[in-house]
């Protein structure tokens, strides 16, 4: 009985009783949440277009990061550094198309999966020997002070990190619908063969799309990497983003921002008050199973698109 | 292409070692293999540690002409902080140049692995200020040593310190302490320590979990709101270590009552956290920066005097210098242990009785370099943990200081928990304790 008191009654009482924190633990959840969609993003972006499961997607986040303040570390202004490492994103899809994908056209996706996971450790190595392995300090001048209203405390950082998410979904959703090359995107998406047959070039494709992907793991790289340092644990920060993508989907933008929320929160909100019952640090497993709970009822996922099979 | 530099330098300098002894044949080298972490997520704190010990190690045959004559050999391989990989490196390099003289794991999870092997492969091991706190009681764990000071001593050592600096033990009645730690065997190592020690003065201990790598600890933190502490441990490791400092900063938590493990205490921890890190304290069990005469030394024999070519290594930060404290004890032992047998290479079970009848005092440690460095350290048979002392450290922003003297861990309290966990490792594993009295 005071087992299930404790499950079921005292963390509803709590939230009940403090209503101050309990907004606070939510709004910091959803900040985070956000957070967790940058990384999301970039593997949406990529299974979209092509139907690869990008493993390496965290380690781009780091890879970009790394070139960002490797830059600045040879003196070039941060706006500067932001553009070349652009640059360097795009000519490392370049080279993944022409290298990686390119002899790999019309190969089960699974191969083309492993591939990635290939890119991962040459990425890691890479990245290593180039810029190092030391703890690199970012600081792009974002305030990390708190704001405090009605006892709520948020953190400036993370309320800047949301508006910028924020601004990429909307980009990228413009972009997907309302350019040429974003219609073209969605058509290889819906089906190679038919994209192929109309003129749609796949290989420019699959280049547009890692490059747009790299851009947004370089986002997601300078978020995190100012918020911890950039060092290597930030490729892991695609760990976070696992559970997001099983939640929204991988084929939704939509799905990745909705479901980044929903675990933000979730995860915050089970960590405080249910944590405490099993000694704590709950949040990187109750993730998955909140996802997995998901997916009892939309195998999907919340935005992914219906499976539908003949038989 | 520093990671190129570091990584050639370190190989080099392995080399280096064997060659700078052409003569020698595998039974004349001292050989210490190193288990290092260059890569990986925890390489920013690896590489420091590592090349300490390394240029230790160069320096003792180029300064000293090696051990008691016989020339030093190093071989580094590479664990990524994993301790299946470092098994596997232990086990690759402790028949090398003539076999360990003992081994480093530098992880707590590889010295668990290797603490029942050292007895049957003679290679003891030495983790120092890591590892099985039991270790500490020798008459169970004979192959297994963790001089200076243990996790446990570390703790009590952190509630002495907040005693004082609450005005007296007696004022801890009724404080919450708050310890946020790494969700590992590592960061769950002072909970039982802080557990009693919280029976005993009367403070409210509360214990916060962060997973690896500890990159996100919103949630943490908020209890850490919720709860108020007025004190914080915290028992981190590699990026865990820098969120939790720009955390405890964003809630305007006090800085100077926010106290790390001597493992969350390195420049690494606290420069990505630029000036909200200014005023986190860590424990600590040498002293800081580049001055001592061992650094001179080095500077000199290694480097030409060039320090900024020294400082590429990490020459001076913390890590570095545990580094260079940690090989000078491995050394220590092997001469120790020469003073009985003679100045020939020494074997595993030779060092093994070289760390046990270590006796470090200021006057030998003066000519080592260490002179106010580190504190004298006497190693016995019952007691492998040695002294057990702490200092606590504080950031500036820019450099680590000092900030206490050395501070006595709660020894009446920690040695019977670590004798009754020495008890329960040896009735579990069917070790029948040896009798020092008899130990020759």
């Amino acid at each position: 009985m005071e087992i299930l008191t404790a499950i079921f009654f005292t963390p509803f009482a709590e939230m009940w009783e403090g209503p101050v924190f309990f907004t606070e633990v939510v709004l910091n959840g959803l900040l985070t949440g956000v957070m967790y969609s940058l990384v999301a993003l970039g593997f949406v972006l990529i299974f979209k277009a092509s139907e690869i499961f990008n493993f390496a997607q965290g380690i781009m986040v780091l890879f970009a990061a790394l070139s960002l303040v490797g830059l600045m570390e040879l003196g070039i202004p941060a706006w500067l550094a932001v553009i070349l490492t652009l640059v360097i994103m795009v000519l490392l899809a370049l080279v993944i198309e022409r290298v990686m994908l390119r002899p790999l056209v019309n190969q089960d996706p699974f191969i083309l999966f492993m591939s990635t996971i290939g890119l991962t450790f040459f990425l890691e190595g890479f990245g290593e020997t180039l810029w190092g392995s030391n703890v690199k300090r970012l600081d792009i001048g974002i305030p990390k002070d708190v704001i405090e209203y009605q006892g709520v405390l948020l953190s400036q950082f993370d309320i800047i990190a949301a508006v910028v998410g924020a601004l990429l979904v909307f980009g990228l959703a413009i972009f997907f619908t309302k350019t040429t090359i974003g219609r073209a995107l969605r058509a290889v998406a819906d089906d190679h063969q038919a994209a192929l047959s109309v003129g749609i070039p796949l290989k420019t494709i699959w280049v547009i799309v890692w490059s747009v992907s790299g851009g947004v793991a370089l986002v997601a790289g300078i978020m995190w990497g100012a918020k911890s340092g950039v060092q290597f644990s930030l490729s892991l920060i695609a760990l976070k983003a696992l559970p997001v993508l099983i939640l929204g989907g991988l084929t939704s933008i939509s799905g990745a921002i909705v479901g980044g929320l929903i675990i933000g929160v979730g995860e915050k909100v089970a960590e405080i008050y249910w944590g405490p019952l099993i000694g704590g640090a709950i949040e990187n497993w109750f993730a998955y199973i909140l996802a997995l709970v998901f997916l009892l009822f939309r195998p999907q996922g919340l935005f992914g698109e219906r499976i539908i099979e003949r038989v | 292409m520093k990671k190129l530099t570091t990584f050639g330098l370190g190989v080099v300098a392995g080399l280096a070692a064997i060659a700078a002894a052409p003569a020698a044949y595998a039974e004349d080298l001292q050989f210490f293999p190193m288990l290092v972490y260059r890569t990986g997520p925890y390489a920013p704190n690896g590489i420091p540690s590592a090349n300490g010990m390394r240029d230790f190690y160069m320096l003792t045959n180029k300064r000293d002409g090696g051990v008691g004559g016989v020339q030093v050999a190093v071989e580094e391989c590479e664990t990524k902080y994993n301790t299946k990989i470092g098994v596997e490196c232990y086990e690759r390099l402790k028949g090398k140049h003539g076999g360990a003289s003992l081994v480093n794991p530098y992880s707590t999870g590889i010295t668990y692995q290797l603490i029942p092997k050292a007895p049957v492969d003679e290679v003891p091991i030495l983790s120092m200020g890591y590892g099985r706190t039991a270790a500490a009681d020798g008459r169970v764990f004979k192959w297994a040593f963790n001089f200076p000071t243990t996790y446990w001593s570390q703790a009590s050592a952190f509630i002495r310190y907040v005693g004082e600096q609450e005005g007296g033990m007696e004022n801890l009645k009724g404080k919450k302490i708050a310890l946020i730690y790494h969700n590992s065997a590592y960061g769950k190592e002072p909970i039982p320590t802080l557990e009693k020690l919280s029976g005993i003065h009367g403070y409210e201990l509360t214990s916060l979990a962060v997973d690896h790598p500890g990159q996100e600890q919103k949630a943490t933190w908020l209890q850490i709101r919720r709860l108020r502490p007025d004190w914080i441990f915290l028992w981190g490791w590699g990026v865990m270590n820098s969120v939790a400092i720009q955390e405890a900063a964003a809630i305007k938590f006090p800085m100077d009552h926010f106290i790390g493990v001597w493992w969350s205490g390195s420049e690494n921890d606290v420069k990505p956290a630029g000036d909200a890190a200014k005023g986190y304290k860590a424990g600590t069990f040498h002293s800081v920066g580049e001055t001592a005469k061992i650094h001179e030394d080095i500077l000199e024999h290694l480097y030409n005097g060039d320090v900024e070519e020294a400082r590429k290594n990490a020459f001076g930060e913390v890590l570095y210098n545990r580094g260079l404290v940690n090989a000078m004890l491995g050394v220590e032992a092997v001469r120790t242990a020469q003073a009985r047998w003679g100045n020939q290479r020494m074997s595993g079970a030779q060092v093994r009785w070289g760390l046990e009848n270590l006796d470090v005092g200021e006057e030998r440690l003066a000519e080592l370099g260490f002179g106010g460095f580190t504190r004298p350290i006497k190693v016995t048979c019952e007691d492998h943990e040695g002294n057990g002392p702490v200092l606590i450290q504080q950031w500036d922003g820019e450099k680590w200081n000092l900030v206490s003297d050395w501070i006595e861990p709660i020894r009446e309290v920690v040695r019977p928990m670590i004798e009754e966990a020495a008890a329960a490792y040896a009735a579990e594993n069917n070790i029948t304790p040896r009798d020092c009295s008899a130990e020759g």
